[in-house]
């Protein structure tokens, strides 16, 4: 009961921050939109990593990422008096990334003579996992080193589009499924599905080496060359 | 009442909405049954939940060094 209550307090809490931030944000809109245009700084800045995750899961590299990321908030400048706050202000930032690295993927593919669509995994079927690999819990330490931190980006990477694109907005920008969903232009049992197998491949990508030979010293290319 | 058995196969195809706690409460404690007998569902649970805590960590996707400065010097010139 006492555990309920809190919980309870908690929620309240956070959709008070949650509005509070809203109401803040509206009122930055409304100053850049009269003209003070320098508050757009402000507005912006708490999402210059979401914006940047966007853009990379969508482009795979830095170089190209940082170049959409900029694109966007120029973008996000130009339209921001048409916002009408119907969604997040940061969703709103993370669909006009999306749609701007889409789009710059599309040009370069057409380029190639090359379809997004033939690099879609099949999404029928039951997954079964490629092995059982014991993950113990990894220290948050271990996130400190440069290696594991491209291991996991070069895990992420190596997921379709459809997949790495959800799991980023799912799990690295803790949207919602219905946002995540709005944003991809999919539904939401599409986005479930999609999260589900992103996961699980993820895991099995990284579950040997996490565990067995990046803790050991040994480059993980050794555990498992994806 | 006892809990009905479920296989490997339909726990896989759950371990996710478990994670995210979007399952029947009757479903969880089926899986949790399962879970306690089968130490590969275990390790799927676990790496599972392991992927989801790493790739929510702020530190994978560090932005390069500079990126705010060059995007407000970009940003300064439409302002």
């Amino acid at each position: 009961m006492q555990g309920e209550m809190e919980d309870l307090g908690l929620h309240a809490k956070m959709s008070m921050t949650q509005s509070q931030l809203r109401a803040d944000e509206a009122k930055l809109i409304k100053s850049v939109c009269a003209g003070e245009r320098e508050a757009f700084y402000e507005l912006v800045r708490p999402y210059e990593r979401m914006i940047y995750a966007t853009a990379i899961s969508v482009a795979k590299n830095p170089a190209d990422a940082e170049e959409i990321a900029q694109e966007a908030v120029l973008k996000a400048f130009s339209h921001l008096c048409g916002f009408r706050g119907e969604s997040k202000f940061s969703t709103w930032l993370v669909q006009i990334t999306y749609n701007e690295a889409k789009m710059r993927l599309k040009k370069a593919r057409r380029h190639l003579h090359e379809s997004i669509d033939d690099q879609q995994q099949s999404e029928d079927g039951d997954f079964w996992p490629r092995d059982y690999a014991d993950w113990r819990p990894i220290p948050s330490e271990l996130l400190e080193q440069n290696e594991i931190r491209q291991a996991v980006q070069d895990a992420i990477n190596s997921l379709s589009p459809g997949y790495r694109e959800t799991l980023v907005l799912r799990d690295v920008q803790h949207l919602s499924v219905k946002e995540t969903s709005a944003i991809l232009g999919i539904s939401e049992p599409a986005v479930k599905t999609r999260l589900h197998r992103a996961r699980l491949l993820l895991r099995d990508r990284l579950a040997p080496g996490i565990d067995g030979f990046w803790t050991k010293g040994q480059p993980y290319r050794k555990a498992r060359a994806w | 009442m006892a809990t009905i058995e479920i296989s490997c196969v339909e726990v896989w195809r759950e371990i996710s909405n478990y994670l995210d706690e979007e399952i029947s409460p009757e479903m969880r404690e089926r899986m949790e049954a399962h879970f306690k007998a089968c130490a590969h569902c275990t390790a799927i649970l676990d790496g599972t939940r392991n992927v989801v805590g790493l790739v929510g960590d702020g530190r994978v996707f560090r932005m390069p060094d500079g990126f705010s400065n060059r995007l407000y010097k970009k940003l300064q010139k439409l302002l």
